[in-house]
């Protein structure tokens, strides 16, 4: 776009008038100074959780304008990973209580993992029903699967919870995941929009040279949708890591507990006086690292599945 | 969309009378039942049971402790003299008019900002990041950045002589506080649902528009936003229907408070639930929460099917 406009540029000077080509100009330099204060907007909060985590918690209400690190210290890393004694911790404005930081970020990997694979891998299957096979009833199972998506989460939420509480299942990891990994609406319709759109031939030859369904599921369709499929575990599991509410409801003592859950309890944790912030945005940063990882990794296709998400 | 009703039409008018395909049609049931087998059971016993399940909670008294006592409509009677519930719809009601206000018009002014200036993936995945993190630090960070002593935009205030201010301890700031804090987390996302929509949008209306002499604001207001209607009703469907279900933020910074200034209806739920035990009230709640969003739904609806676009 900017190599068009400044071809055009000269040619405008020797055509017509050379005042719309300057106002234009002008514009596009005040829609920049717009979308880079946006950008700063976005990105400011994300430092400043960098900044205050790099920062000695006794020092920083001395430094609260300072834009860098209070007394730059790893401190808060330390009392994270439980690598501060009681002593250190408290000397930079730590609580020196114990944190099982470690058994939250793997059950939270747990929890994330489980969830990504059984939910793509099962929908990935229905949705191999709902768009290459003939059976009937086809269509109609589809729709009722699809209503599921009218009833607002809170609504199964409460019953989903008196069942997992009947199971016996509360306070395990098996009681968060169980209710996310065997499908969601979404799911086997993103997949089934992909798998409509595969050529009928390259199945049929299959067919012919005596594969049967769950051979050409795997050898067949499953290869050809590796793009979608990806997308699909990379959208799953961010909001699997991400989840709160479930968790929080499942999960109320220290073995069971994911990372968005124990960040909760940190921060009601805190006693009287000034939180322990350093500390907690140590925290909030490693939760949040996985995700800024694979943004880093993948942001393309994130960016790209989110709009093909909203034309679908 | 057009995608998807062409393939569909082209599964069903394809070569479904051969005998050989009939043949296979015959040979599809048994399969197709074994790849939907997950899914189904995901679906039967985590969305259609409790969605039944939920419906007759709502009509018992139930403690979690012991079971389910039926009362008829016992609850429903309750609620309607139930001045915190009214009060929590209220706040929501607020919460969703500023969320989704701001949001919109923010997202829009950056999708169209990004539509004329630039392709770069990076600057839209940079809009985008907020959305990847989890509610629960998205809350810590700016629970921090907003905290009434040493928070940095207190700060930055200060220069410009604005008073310190108790974003989330002031009954009045509270709720615009937090719808503000989830547009920043939402409004790259929802930007880059309606940057998709623009693209969309033929690039020689643009030329045509130009060449007619139209300003750069004549043409949004004549043409980007009619062309794009149908999108922005269709990201209003996905964004409502989420706010109204506000949790994470508030379960994390206000819990509720000060008084009941920030007591949103889903907050409201999971107290009556799991801090009072009164889990068929709870139910009840989540019953009147279904219908308002049904009823959201269905008005909604309406206009999207009011709202085809000018293009066709």
């Amino acid at each position: 776009m900017a190599t068009t406009l400044k071809t055009t540029t000269p040619s405008a000077h020797t055509a017509t008038a050379p005042a719309p080509g300057r106002q234009i100009s002008w514009g596009r330099v005040a829609a920049w100074a717009v979308m880079i204060a946006i950008i700063l907007i976005t990105i400011f909060p994300f430092y400043w959780m960098l900044r205050t985590a790099l920062s000695n918690g006794k020092s920083l209400p001395a430094h609260s304008s300072s834009f860098l690190p209070a007394d730059f210290t790893w401190g808060p890393f330390k009392r994270v990973f439980g690598l501060a004694s009681v002593a250190e911790a408290q000397a930079e404005g730590g609580s020196g209580a114990n944190i099982n930081f470690w058994l939250y970020l793997r059950n939270s990997v747990i929890v994330a993992t489980v969830i990504t694979a059984g939910q793509v891998f099962f929908s990935c299957m229905a949705a191999y029903a709902f768009a290459r096979l003939r059976w009937p009833g086809r269509n109609l199972v589809f729709g009722l699967f699809l209503t599921a998506l009218m009833v607002p989460p809170i609504f199964t939420t409460l019953p989903n919870f008196v069942l997992i509480r009947q199971l016996g299942l509360l306070n395990t990891l098996t009681g968060i995941v169980l209710p996310f990994v065997f499908m969601t609406p979404f799911a086997i319709f993103f997949m089934r929009q992909f798998f409509l759109g595969i050529s009928r031939e390259i199945e049929e030859a299959a067919r012919i040279d005596g594969a049967g369904h769950i051979r050409i599921f795997f050898r067949v369709i499953v290869p050809m949708a590796a793009a979608p499929i990806t997308t699909l575990a990379i959208l799953t599991y961010i909001s699997a890591w991400n989840e709160y509410f479930w968790p929080l409801l499942v999960a109320t003592d220290d073995n069971a507990r994911v990372l968005t859950v124990a960040l909760g309890v940190f921060r009601s944790q805190t006693p009287q006086g000034t939180p322990d912030w350093p500390g907690l945005m140590a925290a909030t940063l490693v939760a949040a690292l996985p995700m800024l990882l694979l943004f880093v990794a993948f942001g393309k296709k994130i960016v790209n599945s989110i709009q093909f998400s909203g034309i679908k | 969309m057009q995608a998807t009703t062409q393939a569909e039409t082209l599964q069903r008018a394809g070569p479904a009378k051969t005998g050989r395909a009939r043949r296979l049609a015959r040979g599809d049931v048994i399969p197709a039942l074994l790849f939907i087998l997950p899914a189904t059971i995901g679906f039967l016993v985590f969305y259609l049971w409790p969605t039944v399940r939920g419906f007759y909670l709502s009509l018992t008294d139930y403690s979690l402790f012991g079971l389910p006592k039926f009362v008829g409509l016992k609850n429903f009677q309750q609620l309607v003299h139930d001045k915190v519930l009214i009060n929590a719809l209220w706040v929501t009601l607020e919460y969703v008019v500023i969320n989704i206000g701001v949001q919109t018009v923010v997202a829009l002014g950056i999708a169209v900002l990004m539509h004329r200036l630039t392709e770069s993936t990076t600057i839209r995945g940079a809009v985008l990041l907020p959305y990847l993190v989890a509610n629960v630090v998205v809350a810590l960070v700016w629970l921090w950045m907003l905290d009434s002593q040493l928070g940095i935009v207190n700060v930055i205030l200060g220069w410009f002589g604005i008073s310190p201010e108790a974003w989330f301890g002031n009954s009045a700031l509270v709720i615009p506080t937090v719808a503000l804090v989830n547009v920043w987390k939402h409004m790259g996302y929802t930007a880059l649902l309606i940057f998709a929509g623009l693209q969309t949008i033929p690039k020689t209306v643009y030329e045509a528009a130009a060449v007619d002499g139209s300003s750069e604001w004549r043409t949004f207001w004549r043409i980007t936003i009619p062309l794009l209607r149908p999108v922005l009703v269709l990201v209003l469907i996905m964004t409502v229907i989420g706010s109204f279900q506000v949790f994470d933020t508030v379960a994390v910074t206000s819990k509720g408070g000060p008084g009941n200034a920030s007591r949103v209806i889903q907050y409201y739920i999971y107290e009556q639930a799991f801090s009072r035990s009164h889990f068929g009230y709870a139910s009840a709640l989540s019953v009147v929460l279904f219908v308002i969003l049904a009823v959201v739904a269905i008005i909604q609806m309406r206009v999207l099917r009011g709202g085809e676009s000018d293009l066709d």
